[in-house]
């Protein structure tokens, strides 16, 4: 409980490699995006 | 098509990932493109829009104040204006400051004809507005012959005076054309010499844009250089997700290569009437009008054609090829506007079935649909480097129709900008 | 960065629209211009709670996030703070 930032970083990047695509947060509870990332937009 | 009730279809509750509920669509838009005005000063030779002339039938400034308290209330959380050059709107800055007030983010995109260091620096006061200037060249040679002459100096004296108010991160926009896509290294430059974002997307077969896109769109080998160009840039480029298409070349682009219409996006044009995208502009994608009883919100929860766009899409004849789970047979309104079939390849799919399917076509291309509405300049248009002086002119228009106390003319109430 | 301890005041960024869905919420963040997905609705009452709890880990007890279910919320409540759509709340003067 007291090394919450290294276990959170593990768990969402289990490979410590951030995806390469804009859903960098996906895990069971938040999943993050760009705004951006939805096409239909100009 | 089949009619479908009026409840869409949902996937249940604790869905794993965005994407799915997504592509079942939502009860509000996330963000809605548009257009305040067809009236532009310019006269783009790729317009998707087919902008120029204003209409005199677009909405009254309590009416588009009405629209926003409806976006408001549905929690949309920021809309795109553009047109048109929406600046030309006397009420612009007036429904700008309005919406951002509601709790409505405003992203606009402009060709930097109203950007003076004044409206600069109110821009940059405002945490709620982010601008997207429009430029199809990193040099004047190649955006001007698209965009018309004076389009470029107009651009990029439009960032200077962004980035000397000290607005950083506003959108350099572009779209890719055959002439462009060796300058991607210039327009990176380009944005970051000013503090920009550069934002390159894909040119669709939409309004005048389905005139020239025989010789403007990227040729094939050009897609792959700009495939790779954007996967070597990750996220450090936008692409609104326009290129998912290119997907199929192996490794997914940043985004939810995902076709938003009608599921998380749509456009509200100058007159009110409520399409699928912007670059679907034709009475085939038309949802409704947001003057009938009902409004926006109507529309947008009940239309047939949303309900349609929300139910799973079957590949039709893409469904066995090993790339549709991230090309999904690429965009419906680039393959309506070039006549292919919507359940079918995109016509610059990667694949090159969209291109055996071009070739099959009819040679009567007045088979091809056509965007429903034109209000291009009724001058001649900048087709070419030759010069377009008349665009600023006074049109002589015998038939104009009475349009109370609002000026047809593009740039009413606008005073030029004096130097840089 | 490294979240601020469960037993401080936290809060929504002030830049952060939260919008409820029947799926958890949507949040958008106006400065950064990501948006979030909240994918579960105990997580968006605690995101709720935030502003008025003395404590993120009060938030958590507040929306129902029982001692068991308190490592996940953690993890995503850390998440968030990275992304700023949470800060550390202004202790009072």
């Amino acid at each position: 409980m007291n090394d919450l930032d290294s276990s959170q970083a593990q768990h969402i990047h289990p490979d410590g490699i951030p995806s390469p695509d804009e859903l960098i947060e996906a895990d069971d509870l938040i999943e993050e995006i760009s705004i951006d990332g939805m096409c239909g937009v100009y | 098509m089949t009619a479908s009730t009026p409840q869409t279809s949902r996937p249940a509750p604790g869905a794993a990932r965005l994407v799915d509920l997504f592509e079942y669509g939502l009860d509000a838009p996330i963000c809605l493109t548009w257009e305040l005005t067809y009236a532009c000063n310019l006269s783009c030779a790729h317009c998707l829009s087919s902008s120029g002339r204003r209409d005199p039938r677009e909405l009254t400034t309590q009416e588009a104040k009405a629209v926003i308290d409806e976006l408001e209330a549905m929690q949309v959380f920021y809309v795109n204006i553009g047109g048109g050059e929406p600046t030309v709107r006397a009420d612009f800055w007036e429904l700008l400051d309005y919406a951002t007030a509601h709790h409505v983010g405003v992203k606009f995109s402009t060709n930097g004809v109203r950007i003076t260091p004044e409206i600069a620096r109110r821009l940059a006061g405002n945490d709620y507005v982010d601008v997207q200037i429009s430029l199809d060249g990193a040099t004047a040679e190649v955006n001007d012959a698209v965009r018309g002459p004076g389009s470029y100096d107009t651009a990029l004296r439009a960032m200077r005076n962004l980035s000397d108010a000290g607005m950083t991160d506003f959108k350099l926009s572009v779209v890719c054309t055959r002439h462009n896509i060796p300058q991607m290294d210039e327009f990176k430059a380009l944005a970051d010499r000013y503090g920009a974002q550069l934002r390159l997307t894909r040119l669709r077969p939409s309004g005048r844009g389905a005139d020239v896109w025989d010789e403007l769109h990227p040729l094939p080998e050009q897609q792959r250089l700009l495939y790779d160009w954007l996967v070597a840039h990750g996220d450090t480029v936008l692409t609104g997700d326009s290129f998912f298409h290119l997907s199929a070349y192996g490794q997914a682009l940043p985004g939810l290569n995902l076709c938003g219409a009608g599921r998380v996006v749509c456009l509200i044009d100058p007159v009110g009437d409520v399409y699928a995208c912007p670059f679907a502009i034709h009475d085939e994608f038309l949802a409704g009008n947001i003057r009938r009883p009902g409004g926006f919100a109507e529309v947008w929860r009940e239309s047939e054609l949303f309900q349609n766009l929300r139910e799973p899409q079957n590949g039709g004849a893409c469904a066995s090829c090993a790339f549709y789970d991230t090309c999904k047979g690429g965009c419906m309104a680039a393959k309506f506007f070039t006549g292919l079939p919507l359940d079918g390849p995109d016509p610059e799919c990667v694949q090159g079935y969209g291109e055996q399917l071009l070739a099959g076509r009819s040679k009567d291309r007045g088979l091809i649909p056509k965007p429903s509405g034109d209000h291009s300049h009724r001058t001649s248009p900048a087709r070419g480097p030759g010069p377009v002086d008349l665009v600023l002119t006074r049109r002589p228009d015998r038939d104009r129709p009475p349009v109370g106390d609002c000026d047809e003319h593009p740039l009413a109430g606008m005073s030029l900008p004096r130097g840089g | 960065m490294t979240a601020p301890h469960l037993d401080r005041a936290w809060d929504l960024h002030p830049q952060v629209s939260v919008r409820p869905e029947p799926f958890g919420a949507l949040l958008y963040h106006f400065g950064t211009r990501k948006l979030t997905f909240l994918k579960d609705r105990v997580l968006l009452a605690v995101v709720q709670a935030l502003a008025a709890a003395p404590t993120a880990r009060a938030a958590c007890a507040a929306a129902g996030v029982d001692d068991k279910d308190m490592p996940r919320y953690e993890k995503a409540l850390a998440a968030l703070h990275r992304s700023s759509m949470v800060v550390e709340r202004n202790r009072l003067p």
